[in-house]
C-alpha cells in the first residue's frame, strides 16, 4: 500500500486503515490535498479548499483516536462539500456573484453532523449558479470537467462533487438534488449519486433553490460509502420544518446484502426510446436481465403522466426559486452595486441582481414570475401542480406492483462542454428521469451500470417509495458486486487515469 | 399569446430584477419555447384534480416559546454590504416620486 493507492480506495476501506492505525487521517488528508493540488487547475472541481482546516481537523481526530476514544465509522475521512451548503469558515458561493467570498455565520446541519462524526472537509465544490443547471456550465467560476474527458461535462448542478469523487482528489461529497443535481452527474461520471426521500435529510443551512423539490445527499464511488454517508447526515432535524422524524438505519446493511431475489422490480416504460442513446438504453437493459436472473421479478410498468413531469418541473421549480432568490436583495449579505447615493433601495436591489445573476438565474427568475403573477398562477403553476399530483399518483400505482422501479439515469452520456449551452430545452432534457422523484418526494439513485462504445459512463437509475431509503441500497449494492466481478474491478478502473493524477489503483 | 420584450421588461420589474432592452429582447423568444413547451400541462390538469405542493403531508411544527441561542449582532451583520452603529446601512428606501 502505497499514498498513490490510498486515492483510490474507498472511504469504508480506508475507514478500517484508520481503525487499525495503520494510516492517520492527516496523512490521508495530506495526500487528497495534493491530489486536489494536482487536478484542480485541470477540473475545477473544488471553488475553496481549507488546507490549514482540513490538517488540523485531522490531527484532532488523530488526537482523539490515539486517548482511545470511540469514534464514528467515517471519522477521519475527508470528504468534499458542494458550495450551496452554509459553512462557517469557507465561503458560500452557490456558484454565483451574488455570493462571491460570502462567509456564512452558521453551519448548514449537515455540515455539523459532518463535523460532529469526524469527518474532515476538504473545500467547497463547483455547482451550476444557484443550483439551476445539469452540466456546471452555468458557475460564474467556470465549468468543472469530467476527469473521464475533459472536454466534456461532469453533469450539474453538483458536477464539482461528483469530478472530485471521479477524478479521486476526495474519497466522499455531499450535494443536493433538486431536479436531479447529485443523481445525473452521478451517472456522467460514473460514481454513486442518492436522492434520499424528502425530508430524510435536513435542509436547514443548504441555500434554498425549490423548497418542496430540494434534498441533501451523499456522493461517493461505493454504494456502502453511500449508504454510511446518508447514515451520518440523514435524520430528523427540529431546525427543518419539512424534516421527517426518525433516523434513516439498516441502509448499510442492506448494501451488504447483494441478493435481490424476489424483489418486484419494475422498468418504466415512458423512461426510454426517443430520445435515448442506444448505449444508455443497451446498458440498462443488460442490467435488467441481470436481475431477472439474479432471481427478481421483473415487470413493465407504465407510469403515463410521466411524459408531463419535465414541464410541470419546470414551471414548479423557477416558481419556487423566484420566491426563493428574493431574498439576495443586496440589503443585509452578498453583493451590492449601484449604491452611489443616487439609487434608492429598489433600484439598488434592481441593479445588483441584473448583475449579479448569470443568464440561467434570469431566465428561471422571469418564468417563475410568469407562472405565478395574477392571470396566469392557474394557467401554469397551478396546473403544474395537478400534474405532480398525477405524477405521485402514477408512483403510488406502480410501488402497487413494485418494489422499486428502474430507468437509465439520463437519456444520454456526458455531452461536450458548450454544446447546450444555447439550447436551453436541449439541457433540460437531461432531467428527464430523474425530476419524476422530486415532485413525487420518494427516494432515488444513480448506480454506475457500464460505458458506452466510446467509453463514457452510464448510470442506472432505482426509485422507491417514500421512506424506502433501504431499498436502493440493496438494488445497487447487488448490482456493483455482480457487474465489478464481471469487470475485475470497479468501473472507475477503466477510466483513462489524467497525466497529473497521483492516484493509482493497487 | 407570445411573450415580447415588454412582458419580459413587466416581469424584469415584477422581481426587481434589472434587465437591458437587449436582454429583454433576448429573453423573450427565449422564455416562449419554454412556456410554448410546458403549457401542455394545462391539458392534463383536470379540474378534479387536487394541486399538490409538497412531497409530503405537511403539518405546521411547533416548538415552546423559550430563546434559544441564536446569531450575535455581530454574526448576523458580518456578512452585510454596510453597517452603521451596528445595523444594516440601507440606501433610501422611500424614494421621492419622479
Amino acid at each position: 500500500m502505497t499514498e498513490m493507492t490510498l486515492l483510490t480506495k474507498p472511504a469504508h476501506e480506508l475507514a478500517a486503515l484508520l481503525r487499525a492505525g495503520e494510516i492517520t487521517s492527516e496523512e490521508l488528508t495530506r495526500v487528497h490535498l495534493e491530489q486536489i493540488e494536482a487536478l484542480n487547475p485541470t477540473l475545477n472541481a473544488f471553488l475553496a479548499v481549507d488546507a490549514v482546516g482540513a490538517l488540523a481537523a485531522a490531527r484532532d481526530i488523530d488526537a482523539r483516536r490515539a486517548a482511545g476514544e470511540e469514534l464514528g465509522p467515517l471519522a477521519g475521512i475527508p470528504i468534499a462539500v458542494k458550495d450551496n451548503f452554509c459553512t462557517r469558515d469557507l465561503p458560500t458561493t452557490c456558484g454565483s456573484r451574488m455570493l462571491e467570498g460570502w462567509l456564512p455565520p452558521y453551519d448548514a446541519t449537515v455540515i455539523t453532523r459532518l463535523r460532529e462524526a469526524g469527518l474532515v472537509i476538504l473545500g467547497k465544490t463547483n455547482m451550476d449558479e444557484f443550483a439551476m443547471g445539469s452540466s456546471t456550465e452555468t458557475s460564474a467560476f467556470g465549468p468543472t470537467r469530467n476527469p473521464w474527458d475533459t472536454d466534456r461535462i461532469p453533469g450539474g448542478s453538483g458536477g464539482g462533487s461528483s469530478a472530485a469523487v471521479a477524478g479521486f482528489l476526495a474519497p466522499l461529497a455531499v450535494g443536493s438534488d433538486t431536479g436531479g443535481s447529485i443523481r445525473q452527474p452521478g451517472a456522467v461520471t460514473g460514481t454513486v449519486g442518492v436522492k434520499p426521500t424528502y425530508g430524510g435529510v435536513s435542509r436547514y443551512g443548504v441555500v434554498a433553490m425549490a423548497s418542496s423539490l430540494d434534498q441533501p445527499g451523499p456522493v461517493a464511488r461505493t454504494v456502502l460509502d453511500a449508504a454510511l454517508l446518508h447514515e451520518v447526515i440523514g435524520g430528523h432535524d427540529p431546525r427543518d420544518s419539512t424534516s421527517i422524524p426518525g433516523s434513516p438505519t439498516g441502509l448499510a446493511e442492506a448494501a451488504r446484502m447483494r441478493d435481490v431475489r424476489g424483489m418486484r422490480v419494475g422498468v418504466v416504460k415512458e423512461l426510454g426510446g426517443e430520445g435515448y442513446d442506444a448505449d444508455v438504453e443497451a446498458a440498462f437493459l443488460g442490467a435488467v436481465e441481470l436481475l431477472k436472473e439474479a432471481g427478481a421479478d421483473v415487470i413493465e410498468v407504465s407510469c403515463p403522466h410521466f411524459t408531463y413531469a419535465l414541464s410541470a418541473y419546470y414551471l414548479i421549480h423557477p416558481a419556487e426559486v423566484s420566491s426563493n432568490l428574493a431574498r439576495f436583495d443586496a440589503m443585509r449579505y452578498g453583493l451590492r452595486l449601484g449604491d452611489d447615493g443616487t439609487n434608492g433601495a429598489e433600484a439598488v436591489t434592481s441593479i445588483t441582481r441584473g448583475e449579479g445573476f448569470g443568464r440561467e438565474v434570469k431566465r428561471r427568475i422571469i418564468i417563475g414570475t410568469h407562472a405565478l403573477s395574477s392571470g396566469y398562477h392557474d394557467q401554469y403553476y397551478g396546473s403544474a401542480q395537478k400534474v405532480r399530483t398525477l405524477v405521485a399518483r402514477d408512483f403510488d400505482a406502480a410501488f402497487e406492483l413494485c418494489d422499486v422501479l428502474v430507468s437509465p439515469t439520463t437519456p444520454t452520456v456526458a455531452f461536450r462542454l458548450g454544446e447546450r449551452m444555447d439550447d436551453p430545452l436541449a439541457m433540460y432534457k437531461a432531467d428527464l428521469c430523474t425530476i419524476p422523484s422530486n415532485l413525487a418526494g420518494n427516494a432515488s439513485a444513480s448506480f454506475p451500470v457500464g460505458t458506452s462504445e466510446e467509453g463514457l459512463p452510464i448510470g442506472l437509475q432505482v426509485m422507491a417509495p417514500p421512506l424506502a431509503d433501504d431499498r436502493l441500497y440493496r438494488v445497487g449494492g447487488w448490482l456493483e458486486a455482480v457487474l465489478e466481478e464481471k469487470w475485475g474491478g470497479p468501473l472507475l478502473q477503466q477510466m483513462t487515469p489524467l497525466p497529473e493524477t497521483k492516484a493509482v489503483f493497487a | 399569446m407570445a411573450l415580447t420584450a415588454d412582458d419580459v421588461a413587466r416581469l424584469a420589474g415584477l422581481a426587481r430584477l434589472h434587465l437591458t432592452e437587449a436582454e429583454c429582447a433576448a429573453l423573450a423568444p427565449e422564455l416562449d419555447i419554454i412556456l410554448s413547451s410546458v403549457d401542455q400541462v394545462s391539458a392534463v390538469a383536470g379540474e378534479d384534480i387536487p394541486m399538490m405542493t409538497h412531497a409530503l403531508p405537511m403539518t405546521n411544527v411547533m416548538r415552546d416559546d423559550v430563546v434559544t441561542p441564536s446569531l450575535t449582532s455581530e454574526q448576523a451583520l458580518s456578512g452585510a454590504p454596510a453597517t452603521e452603529d451596528g445595523r444594516f446601512r440601507v440606501p433610501q428606501i422611500l424614494s421621492e416620486e419622479a
